[in-house]
């Protein structure tokens, strides 16, 4: 069958069976490695990418699934010169050890921000939970997207202010 | 990969540029720095000018340093190419860091294993770069005609002093090189170091930030098939025969063929289904149906097995260690404890799971691009097993998405060259999870028979330590002696620094056909536990507190004295916690190193609690990235953790009852307590650089028994079984 996708705003087309994932849609059609394959059954997030803003486990979504239409984002996607807020915190605090599962833990505390701009610890551990990370990152991980809700918020007030000095 | 690919148009611009280099490198017999041979370059981005196989400067001023320890999470990307690059006096965004891929000229030790990267390299590498500034302010001097006490480098320039002039390192290359190498260049003082000592950002973290790091899985060849094999789910089973009927017609689906995977002595053959991508050969391996012969090994469990383990405890053993008089002093005491703990079987469980591209060329080439921490071991073995030459093998060492250990075996790694040599095509085999959960090798499960007495005046006057385990070296060795000691698995027990008069520790081998590995800390990870939860069983018989137990059993000076004292500061030990809490203490000193940690609970009902913090100490001689030991004690102690109260690995008719992360769980972020890491760097004043310890392993021997022993303290529940559910303690 063939597909038109829109992954990181650009149109592929992609021949493939109906079932298949997206992850394997993503790293082996597409040739984006970003995003990574863990468990295949949509239980270490490893796979965690956006469909229209939302984080989905790429694993468990077959690309007969995805409307033309729906907008995907991978971890490729969400700058271009390593400059996300959540990027940046992450390497602020050195998040990541082996690496492998921080794709994943991105896409999801993008995800996670946008819906919560100021989480709690709480509601770090709740949206968080579906990432695993073996050489256990987590500590550093609650740091980083505090982090990042804080310049989020940093930035929010800079542009009101310039909004109101208009 | 896409990254060594040169453009057509880069092509052509450097076509015409071919130079000779002239290569120096470190010699590791004798450890020190000679010239090896001088080679041409075609082709290359500019002309380079290797001063070791480990530094290479361009005329235009790039410089490369190479990394021979696999990052595999562990900070080796950073912390390796630092050494060289402190006294080559460059600035962590001069130079691009190269990992090796087990080639000759970087010497015998290219892998990552027994905490032992930055031990290994510390002074050599300091040496080689060390070498290389002196060569290039040498250059500089002669180039200026001026005394070289007039020049010193900086930043990957050699400056004059008097005039202030300089010259770029690039600049400087090419004579540089054609100079003699010191033998014994001067080192810096510790006071100077701008990057050792320091909390560095490390290199690889932009790429795992983006996405862009390459791991072993993301490796892409044109006309690249993938592999998935059924493998027995029973271990030690024969392949009777299997239809690949239904297999053939999956679309996508090329071929379906034996293949065999080698670990040590262990050895299985699968059946592999090629296809064009992942996904059909996932689903032609569903389509298979395959007839195993058992060869009776489906009647093993784990339930039988501890039921052998408990019965082998009866035997006497093997002495490990004998000091005193350890059955005459527990005869006569009036306070004796015993006490029987046991720990399961566990699987390394990295997030990428074990994978191997290979590509056996028409030309009895071969090239391979894995995950891997032990590029050497992988170049001693595959060109000798395939019966090719080094020469003919190129190893590509990529990111590890974790190792543990687990990367320390090449099963799967043999497994998809055999793929390799039948396909004549590039092949990328991927295990999936379950594979990874299901095949081993595993940790091996150590049961411990344990013996103290408590003398009048309260102190441990004898100690006894039995360990009843099967062994890693039967596996590894097919030459095993089974009556002999296998000290491996009984590390640590007899050489804590507690002072107790008589002491006796025994082994008892216990034969297994399933697969064991080394884990992270090896056996320490389970040993610590018993040990050190019947420490504190012993303190409690003797009516002492258990930190207060340990120091009195350590007058003299030691490490372990210093990081218990640290740890009382830290965890302020002597304030009482408020009612309903608990903690526990608990160190180890083993062959990777020491660390020691104390963990607070809190007491949810009668038999449940609540990981609230670890405070960890962890005793280095020298630290490179402080920051880095810091990350690797915290990720210690969640892996100690997940290994404490995670079910682990069990049998039930020869297989493995786990598959995947529901059912072989690991910590997740909303049960990760706490952790405040303390690093303690006294010992580099015993001797610099002689009394370096390994950071990977340390952080996590001491968690399960800390955890066990604040459990008690909350709950007057004594835990002697790994895992314990702390939600439902028995």
């Amino acid at each position: 069958m063939k597909y038109s996708l829109n992954i990181n705003n650009q149109k592929v087309q992609v021949e493939a069976e109906p079932d298949t994932p997206m992850l394997w849609v993503i790293r082996d059609y597409v040739g984006l490695k970003g995003t990574k394959f863990g468990c295949g059954m949509g239980l270490c997030g490893a796979c965690t990418i956006h469909l229209d803003g939302q984080a989905i486990r790429s694993c468990q979504t077959p690309i007969s699934s995805v409307k033309a239409t729906s907008k995907i984002a991978t971890i490729e996607g969400i700058s271009t010169n390593i400059d996300h807020v959540v990027q940046k915190a992450w390497i602020e605090e050195q998040v990541p050890q082996c690496g492998y599962c921080q794709s994943g833990q991105i896409m999801s505390a993008v995800a996670l921000l946008k819906s919560n701009p100021n989480p709690s610890d709480e509601d770090i551990d709740n949206y968080m939970s579906g990432n695993i990370c073996r050489c256990g990152t987590y500590v550093r991980i609650r740091k980083a997207i505090h982090l990042a809700a804080n310049e989020l918020k940093l930035e929010k007030s800079k542009s009101k202010t310039v909004k109101a000095t208009r | 990969m896409s990254n060594n690919s040169v453009n057509r148009r880069d092509f052509l611009r450097y076509a015409g540029l071919s130079g000779t280099a002239f290569v120096l490198g470190i010699n590791h017999s004798s450890a020190h720095v000679e010239t090896l041979h001088a080679e041409k370059t075609l082709h290359a981005t500019s002309v380079p000018f290797n001063f070791t196989p480990y530094i290479i400067i361009e005329n235009t001023g790039k410089i490369t340093l190479f990394n021979s320890k696999p990052e595999i999470g562990q900070g080796t990307f950073q912390s390796i190419p630092a050494l060289i690059a402190e006294e080559l006096e460059l600035s962590p965004e001069q130079y691009s860091v190269k990992q090796t891929g087990g080639e000759s000229k970087f010497g015998p030790a290219q892998f990552s294993g027994g905490s032992f990267s930055v031990r290994s390299s510390y002074n050599d590498l300091r040496k080689a770069g060390a070498s290389a500034r002196e060569m290039l302010i040498t250059a500089a001097s002669k180039q200026w005609n001026v005394a070289v006490s007039e020049c010193y480098a900086k930043e990957a320039k050699v400056y004059h002093k008097p005039s202030g002039k300089s010259l770029t390192y690039g600049e400087l290359a090419e004579t540089a090189s054609t100079l003699e190498v010191p033998k014994n260049p001067t080192l810096k003082d510790a006071k100077d170091f701008n990057i050792l000592g320091k909390s560095v950002k490390r290199q690889d973290v932009p790429l795992k930030v983006s996405g862009k790091a390459v791991f072993g899985i993301d490796a892409e060849l044109p006309n690249m098939v993938y592999a998935s094999v059924e493998h027995c789910p029973v271990f030690g089973a024969k392949l009777k025969d299997f239809d690949k009927t239904a297999a053939m017609k999956v679309a996508g689906v090329e071929q379906v063929l034996e293949v065999e995977r080698v670990f040590g002595v262990y050895k299985a053959t699968g059946v592999a289904v090629i296809a064009k991508n992942y996904w059909a050969a996932l689903k032609g391996r569903k389509a298979l149906k395959v007839n195993w012969d058992f060869q009776g090994n489906d009647n093993f469990s784990s339930q039988a097995y501890t039921q052998t383990l408990h019965e082998l405890a009866k035997k006497e053993g093997v002495i490990d260690s004998n000091v005193g008089d350890f059955e005459k002093s527990f005869g006569e005491s009036t306070k004796k404890v015993e006490a029987f703990y046991e720990t399961p079987f566990v699987s390394h469980s990295p997030m990428e799971a074990m994978n191997c591209t290979a590509h056996w060329k028409e030309n009895n080439t071969l090239e391979i691009w894995t995950s891997t921490q032990v590029p050497s071991d992988v170049m001693r073995d595959i060109p000798t097993r395939f019966g090719l030459k080094a020469d003919d093998v190129t190893l590509h060492t990529a990111f590890s998405g974790g190792g543990f250990g687990r990367r320390l075996a090449i099963d799967f790694i043999i497994e998809a060259v055999n793929l390799a040599k039948a396909l004549k095509k590039p092949v990328k085999m991927v295990w999936t999870r379950e594979d990874d959960t299901q095949l081993g090798p595993f940790r091996p499960p150590t049961f411990s028979a344990l013996k103290g007495a408590i003398a009048e005046d309260g102190k441990l006057v004898a100690l006894q330590h039995k360990v009843i385990s099967p062994t890693i070296m039967s596996f590894l060795n097919p030459n095993n002696d089974k009556t002999k000691l296998d000290g491996s698995m009984t590390e640590g027990i007899s050489h804590q620094a507690y002072e107790i008069p008589n002491m006796k520790n025994l082994f008892v081998y216990a034969d297994i056909h399933i697969p064991m590995f080394w884990w992270r800390s090896v056996t320490s990870s389970t040993l610590a536990f018993s040990h050190e939860c019947f420490i504190d069983e012993l303190a409690h018989a003797a009516g002492k507190d258990p930190m207060a137990f340990r120091l009195a059993m350590l007058t003299k000076d030691s490490d372990t004295k210093r990081v218990l004292n640290k740890l009382k500061e830290v965890s302020n030990w002597d304030t009482p916690l408020p009612k309903g809490k608990g903690r526990g203490v608990a160190q180890w000193e083993f062959f990777a190193g020491l660390g020691g940690h104390v963990v607070e609970v809190t007491k949810l009902s009668n038999n449940a609690v609540k990981i609230d913090k670890v405070y960890a100490v962890i005793d280095l001689g020298t630290v490179v990235n402080p920051d880095t030991v810091k990350a690797q004690v915290e990720g210690g102690i969640v892996m100690g953790i997940t290994a404490a109260i995670k079910n682990g690995i069990t049998f039930a008719e020869g297989k493995v009852e786990q598959s995947n992360f529901h059912d072989n769980p690991v910590l997740r972020i909303s049960e990760v307590p706490q952790i405040e890491v303390h690093i303690l760097a006294e010992a580099a004043t015993a001797g610099g650089g002689k009394n370096i310890k390994g950071v990977g392993e340390p952080g996590l021997p001491p968690v399960a028994p800390a955890l066990a022993n604040a459990i008690f303290a909350a709950t007057g529940i004594r835990v002697r079984k790994m895992p314990f559910d702390i939600e439902k303690l028995s």
